[in-house]
């Protein structure tokens, strides 16, 4: 919910064609990360399905035929899995789709198919040259400090993410493409909709100015939280604050939704005058 | 219901400006999640007309409720609806046999024309290496071993025996296993190609270094042929698919050197937007260049081995690179370019 307040460092603008800016939430390393464990861990098992199915198909199989399938197999899925799926209408592998990450060009215009191919084209570069340096180590009559060397350079590209502050691969830089991420957010009902039973609430202008839009926010989550002991204490405090005498059979959900109501209202009739009071200590 | 309740609620204009558009947003939102779950064609005709309308309502609606509503949850949805709608309505809309027919009419050739100078450098640099090692190992044998590993030589080595390296020639692979040394050849040279290209990040310079190996293994390899009355036989078995072949690394090596060169001196352009463009036209090429690396594997595990006669070889080689050259170079009336 609050996702726009604490990674304010990974928002960016796109302005549409319409002239209304959206503002895009880049995907940090951990979630890039992630969603590339499930493609590989996908890619093995097809891999194994795959030598199976061949297994079976010929029981008097020759060890040449498991060859040509890893070998092929393991060539196409590396090279083209990733490009298959981002070519596509979704712009996401499998394993993006599932951490709601898409691909899109930076410019925010269309995202195309030689850029899709240029970002995965580079994982040769940023996955299997330090894996092959890994397994190199294994083999005989290379020289370790060479191996080593090889990994640390390769290991840089595989680190590039980190290092810069639009969390690009290689291959994002090269192709001109960044990953986003879009949380899929279900419209809840607003909270000045709500049914209040029984008491009347009568805030005078001077208690209906003590907060500002901060404040009416933090107050929507907790009302939508809705946890009993967050709703005691926040009312408590607004009404100290408020100077709100608690009237009989009061109850604390149904003040606080009363004055979120009409704080509301009166920062948003504010609003249609211009006037954006940020927080309790602004003044207008 | 109290009173005072039913006042505020319809007095508040944030919320009586939900109520009124609320049923468009619900609508959109329907349709991009059944677009994202099963793709554009889960949609009829009046949902695909009504998609790109709804999209343009949300979004004036979200700027709109950024100017009167304090509902966070609801500029939240309206932002994250709107966005995923504005990949739908302005993502890519061509169909993927559209993307396929434009890539070999249009875009590949194209992006190979624009490397013309990085494909000389990359020509040279595997030609000037091979005459080096073809010297050097018809002097001293012994150099032999440098350039070659010899699990690729299979025996082919400056020792073998005239019979041996003729038989070879003409028995199809020395290997047991043809079909899967044909797919290990097609493996391999894809992944040096896409490597090239690759490595042309680092400034070009690893990509010369693999250029000049593969040069270097060539031009041994000849040089073990050629001392003993062989070679015109030899040429004809390795360019039968060599033409191919080599021009394909040759071209990957191309948009190697094309993306160091662009990243080292990326002219007016800042070096991000150099690197992007020179990125582009270069994965259009090494693209290309798998597919023509999968063609010379089809001629070298099927062709080879059908056609013994060396001029049919080298009838093969011959048209085969003109082929390509016509492709890539003769000029043409382009279509709709962009």
């Amino acid at each position: 919910m609050n996702r726009q307040t604490e990674n304010l460092h990974l928002q960016r603008e796109l302005l549409t064609p319409e002239g209304i800016p959206l503002h895009l939430q880049l995907a940090g390393a951990g979630e890039r990360a992630a969603a590339f464990l499930i493609d590989a861990f996908i890619i093995v098992l097809v891999l194994i399905i795959l030598s199976l199915a061949s297994f079976f198909a010929s029981l008097s199989t020759t060890p040449e035929i498991m060859e040509v399938v890893w070998l092929l197999g393991f060539f196409v899925l590396r090279n083209f899995y990733f490009s298959f799926f981002e070519i596509g209408a979704r712009a996401a592998t499998p394993g993006k789709r599932l951490l709601g990450l898409r691909v899109t060009a930076r410019n925010g215009g269309r995202l195309r198919a030689n850029a899709v191919i240029a970002r995965n084209a580079m994982r040769e570069l940023e996955i299997f040259l330090p894996l092959s340096f890994l397994f190199a180590s294994g083999a005989s009559g290379v020289d370790g400090w060479l191996i080593l060397l090889g990994l640390i350079w390769s290991g840089l590209f595989l680190f590039f993410p980190m290092f810069n502050r639009d969390r690009l691969r290689i291959g994002d830089f090269i192709a001109g493409t960044w990953v986003i991420q879009i949380p899929k957010i279900k419209l809840q009902t607003d909270m000045s909709d709500h049914n209040v039973s029984g008491v009347g609430f009568d805030f005078n202008s001077k208690q209906l100015s003590a907060y500002g839009i901060h404040e009416l926010q933090v107050l929507e989550k907790v009302l939508r939280l809705k946890k009993p002991e967050a709703i005691a204490s926040v009312a408590e405090r607004i009404r100290t604050k408020i100077k709100w005498i608690k009237q009989k059979k009061e109850n604390d959900l149904d003040f606080l939704n009363a004055y979120y109501s009409g704080l509301r209202k009166t920062l948003e009739s504010k609003l249609l005058f211009g006037v954006r009071r940020k927080d309790k200590y602004h003044k207008v | 219901m109290s009173q005072a309740q039913e006042t505020i609620s319809i007095h508040l204009r944030s919320l009586q400006f939900r109520r009124e558009r609320e049923k468009d947003w619900k609508l959109l939102q329907e349709l991009i999640e059944r677009v994202e779950k099963s793709g554009a064609k889960s949609l009829d005709d009046d949902e695909l007309i009504a998609l790109p309308l709804l999209y343009r309502t949300t979004l004036s609606s979200l700027s709109m409720a950024r100017a009167i509503s304090l509902d966070l949850d609801l500029v939240q949805y309206l932002e994250s609806l709107t966005t995923r709608a504005y990949f739908f309505v302005y993502g890519t809309r061509s169909s993927f046999m559209q993307r396929i027919s434009g890539f070999f009419a249009d875009d590949w050739p194209r992006a190979v024309r624009k490397l013309g100078v990085e494909t000389l450098v990359s020509f040279f640099a595997v030609f000037l290496a091979a005459i080096c090692a073809y010297v050097l190992v018809t002097n001293d044998p012994e150099w032999f071993s440098a350039f070659m590993a010899a699990d690729l030589s299979d025996g082919r080595n400056p020792e073998a025996s005239v019979e041996f390296l003729r038989e070879g020639l003409y028995s199809g692979s020395l290997r047991d296993g043809l079909s899967s040394f044909a797919t290990f050849l097609f493996t391999h040279n894809s992944r040096i190609a896409i490597l090239a290209f690759a490595l042309g990040f680092a400034f070009g310079l690893p990509t010369l270094f693999l250029l000049v190996t593969n040069g270097f293994m060539l031009g041994s390899f000849i040089a073990v042929y050629v001392p003993k009355g062989l070679g015109f036989e030899m040429g004809g078995w390795l360019f039968i698919h060599g033409s191919t072949e080599l021009f394909a690394i040759i071209l990957a090596g191309a948009a190697g050197f094309h993306i160091g060169w662009k990243i080292a001196f990326p002219e007016n352009l800042s070096r991000l937007q150099a690197a992007t463009e020179a990125g582009r036209t270069a994965a259009t090429v090494v693209i290309g260049v798998v597919i023509m690396l999968f063609i010379a594997g089809l001629i070298e595990g099927f062709g080879r081995q059908l056609i013994k006669d060396d001029l049919i070889r080298y009838v093969i080689a011959i048209s085969m690179l003109a082929l390509w050259l016509a492709y890539f170079y003769l000029p043409r009336k382009t279509g709709n370019q962009k």
